[in-house]
């Protein structure tokens, strides 16, 4: 592993939360991402440092209203998340325990909070027979690359009867039964990080990993209201698809191997915290590791205008997205494609297709326009 | 997606600049179309923060909630805005026509409709929300809103709606009325972004279409169309600025909210106003004005419905309600797919790269050709033609022409660069071809299995007679006493 140290430079790693291990498979293809993120590179910082900062931001009133409403959610012991279990999951909930877990006698360090859950978790799956309990913030950690990670507790747990349910809240609205897809889909992904992490849990301590539910209660506000609502989400695919990119990590070691034993991200802080390394070598640095831009990225990517401007400088087709390369066949740069379609180039066996139907779409551009 | 909008794509990026997917203008450009901005309180459904508004260029009208966690001042907005939209949907419902038709009453349709125009999709999605969260709003009882505040609901959630229907333009996104006419040298994703789309279309002098793309991209010089706002603005500008309201509220404050909302709205208001002058530059085609008349006769009839005083949209379809209108939109799509072909060669071209149609040269013909015997002997002229398009049709395929637009013909065979066509409707009564109806050898033609034909509305029970299979007969909608008092929180 002192190879992805090295990679990293002095710099702890940089923790993955869920919402960052969930986006790992949004670009299984990409290489300089999977280095990156397995080595812990702040890749933020690295974006900005090369002149070419993230655009993501988080509008204040958005995480107001994130945390308002979690709140309500959780007010007074979960009472009202109680209510909400009940009713979904048809059980018979008299009353329910409720415990903190991030309250660990004023210690906040990660190792010991997550021992702390360890330790209730492993009671309440010995003792099936335990009254229903609510697990707030309960602190998981995933193996990532060989590092363990540690998960930003924004999560509830609940137990009844030894099962698990994981709960996500979200603050996004479910008018009359709908919500927008993507939104679903991103807390999808992020509560599967959730239910696998417990799973590994459940399993190193001995138990049955499959008494994590793979159907995940989302709260979210119901139309225009605050009121709650919580749905069942089936996360099989999502789990499916983690499992598939954290194996995948693991072999990382292959994609490292033949980089420079000198090549690292460091960004040469001083003693103040400022990046001092010349954006030169930074960029040449990153541009060992080869991406794989596509515009997806750009909502996903901490380096996506910096990959975006290589695929740009490279004239790479990726750069107007994946239908339109799926449209040419897999031809790589414009310049090919463009020399394919006005016959300067004469196509190889594998483009003898792709390069007739270029041609008579020239052709046909310059016939009626 | 086809070859050819790739292949523009791919050229677009070479010159540096937009390039044309569209010979005409395929939707319809009211004379006096209203340009509608919503911005949106991030992390919030529906929370309106401002909107700017009208149909002048020159005269915007702005529209601010100073606290937009204040209901009341939310229903004070949508008032407002009722104040805006309101007169403009209803004076168009004066000027009617009588429209003739065979064999049923002849009615009566509005001459002209309105035309919201929005930046995005997003922006579509909003309005539809919009009208979800104050349609069923009542002027009296507990939480009573201004009588014009439902009114408004029920006719954005009716352009919400008309707006999912395949070539209506009741309500429509700028970036997808442009990006039906040009292929910029970005991602279709990137093409949601208004400023940067028409950087690629209309870039300023001495620039090159992808730096003023990129230029657009930056939230200080362009802040995004709506209804989301920028992050950095709401922190650095907005939040303060309601802060300073909530605690003293005032005209200054609400003043203060306004100015710093302004900044975010006037570019994108320019930028509606570039967009609207370009596409209108377009000459118009002919479908285009067909699918208008669809559109008018939508909002006569739901103006009819309203006078009336029908119950508010109900909040989800039953399921034959659901099913018809289904139906109804994937015919509006054929319809609307085959129109544009007709229209515009360039649309055509796309169907041919496909091997749906093909364009080629007629090199024989046999005009006069019956089929059948005695009173059963039937005109079925037959035609050869010769094309280099990768023709990809079966036999019986069954084929259109724009030259000819009530012609039909049925494939016979393909082979070797050659097809050979049977011409079943549209070439004259009797045994005799009328003359011109059947092409001659050496005309150019082009075929292509599309069809704009009226095809007859779905089969489908009556609702109370829904199969238990979708949820058996639904209760009858009655409006919810309580829906009115629905939280807005």
């Amino acid at each position: 592993m002192d190879r992805l140290d090295r990679l990293r430079g002095p710099e702890p790693p940089r923790p993955h939360d869920a919402r960052a291990i969930a986006a790992l498979a949004a670009n299984p293809g990409c290489a300089r991402r999977a280095v990156l993120d397995a080595a812990g590179v702040d890749k933020d910082a690295v974006a900005t440092h090369l002149g070419f900062p993230a655009p993501f931001g988080r509008s204040p009133f958005a995480i107001t209203r994130g945390d308002a409403f979690e709140a309500l959610v959780k007010e007074g012991g979960g009472a009202e998340l109680l209510r909400l279990l009940r009713e979904l999951l048809g059980l018979p909930l008299p009353l329910a325990g409720y415990t903190d877990l991030a309250d660990v006698g004023g210690n906040p360090s990660a190792h010991l909070r997550h021992s702390h859950t360890r330790r209730l978790i492993d009671r309440a799956a010995r003792d099936a027979g335990e009254a229903a309990t609510l697990y707030d913030h309960p602190l998981l950690r995933l193996e990532i690359a060989g590092y363990h990670s540690y998960l930003e507790p924004d999560v509830v747990a609940f137990q009844l009867g030894g099962r698990f349910h994981i709960v996500e809240i979200k603050s996004f609205a479910v008018v009359d039964g709908q919500a927008e897809p993507d939104k679903v889909a991103a807390a999808a992904r992020q509560a599967a990080v959730y239910v696998l992490a417990l799973s590994t849990l459940l399993a190193e301590l001995g138990h049955d990993p499959s008494r994590v539910s793979h159907e995940i209660v989302l709260v979210c506000p119901e139309n225009f209201a605050n009121r709650p609502a919580a749905t069942l989400v089936d996360v099989r695919r999502e789990l499916a698809v983690l499992r598939r990119q954290l194996a995948r990590m693991t072999r990382v070691g292959a994609i490292v191997e033949p980089l420079p034993d000198t090549l690292t991200f460091d960004l040469g802080r001083d003693d103040g915290g400022v990046p001092r390394r010349p954006v030169a070598e930074l960029r040449s640095a990153v541009r060992e590791v080869g991406a794989r831009y596509a515009p997806d990225c750009l909502n996903t990517c901490d380096l996506c205008f910096f990959c975006r401007e290589e695929a740009a400088e490279a004239g790479a087709t990726d750069l107007l997205g994946r239908q339109v390369r799926d449209e040419l066949g897999g031809v790589a740069t414009v310049a090919e494609a463009l020399a394919l379609a006005d016959g300067s180039l004469a196509p190889d066996d594998d483009r003898a297709e792709i390069a007739r139907l270029l041609r008579l779409a020239d052709r046909l551009y310059a016939e009626v326009s | 997606m086809s070859t050819l909008s790739a292949l523009a794509r791919l050229r677009a990026l070479r010159e540096g600049r937009a390039q044309r997917l569209a010979t005409v203008r395929h939707c319809h450009l009211s004379d006096r179309p209203m340009v509608l901005i919503p911005l949106r309180l991030a992390g919030e459904a529906a929370a309106p923060l401002a909107a700017m508004a009208g149909t002048d260029p020159d005269h915007p009208r702005l529209l601010v909630v100073p606290q937009p966690r204040d209901r009341d001042l939310r229903f004070a907005f949508t008032a407002e805005l009722a104040e805006v939209v309101l007169p403009y949907v209803e004076g168009l419902q004066k000027a009617t026509e009588t429209v003739e038709r065979r064999g049923a009453e002849p009615y009566e349709r509005c001459v002209d409709a309105p035309q919201l125009l929005v930046p995005n999709p997003a922006g579509v999605t909003f309005v539809q929300l919009l009208g979800r969260s104050t349609r069923f709003r009542r002027a009296e009882g507990p939480y009573a809103v201004h009588p014009s505040v439902p009114v408004l609901g029920r006719w954005l959630t009716f352009f919400g709606r008309r707006a999912q229907y395949p070539g209506s333009v009741l309500l429509a996104a700028a970036t997808d009325l442009l990006s039906l006419h040009w292929a910029t040298g970005q991602s279709a994703l990137e093409d949601a972004n208004l400023a940067s789309l028409l950087g690629w279309i209309d870039p300023p002098p001495g620039m090159s279409g992808a730096s003023a793309a990129r230029e657009a991209e930056d939230p200080l010089v362009w802040p995004p169309a709506g209804p989301a706002t920028d992050p950095g603005f709401d922190a650095e500008v907005l939040a303060p600025a309601i802060r300073a309201y909530q605690e003293a509220p005032g005209e200054r404050a609400a003043a203060a909210v306004a100015a710093a909302v302004r900044s975010q709205l006037e570019p994108t208001w320019r930028l509606m106003w570039r967009a609207v002058d370009l596409l209108r530059a377009l000459p118009p085609g002919g479908g285009a004005a067909a699918r208008w008349e669809g559109d008018r006769t939508a909002f006569t009839a739901f103006a009819a419905q309203l006078a009336e005083g029908a119950p508010p949209q109900p909040r989800r379809d039953g399921a034959v309600a659901a099913a018809a209108r289904l139906a109804r939109m994937e015919r509006a799509r054929a319809v609307y797919d085959a129109q544009r072909a007709f229209d515009d060669p360039l649309v055509m071209a796309g169907h041919r790269l496909a091997g749906e149609a093909f364009t080629g040269t007629v090199v024989a013909a046999e005009p006069d050709r019956t089929e059948g015997e005695g009173r059963g002997r039937k005109l079925r002229p037959l035609l050869v033609v010769r094309t280099g398009d990768p023709v990809r049709l079966a036999a019986g395929a069954r084929l259109a022409t724009p030259a000819r637009r009530g012609q039909r013909a049925d494939v016979v065979d393909v082979a070797g660069g050659e097809v050979t066509l049977k011409i079943v409707k549209g070439m004259g009564r009797g045994t005799t071809a009328t003359p011109g109806a059947v092409p001659q050898v050496g005309e150019v033609v082009c075929y292509a299995a599309l069809t704009d034909e009226y095809q007859p509305p779905a089969a489908l029970p009556a609702p109370e007679e829904t199969p238990w299979t979708h949820g058996g007969p639904p209760p009858e909608y009655v409006p919810a006493e309580d829906d009115a008092e629905e939280d807005w929180s």
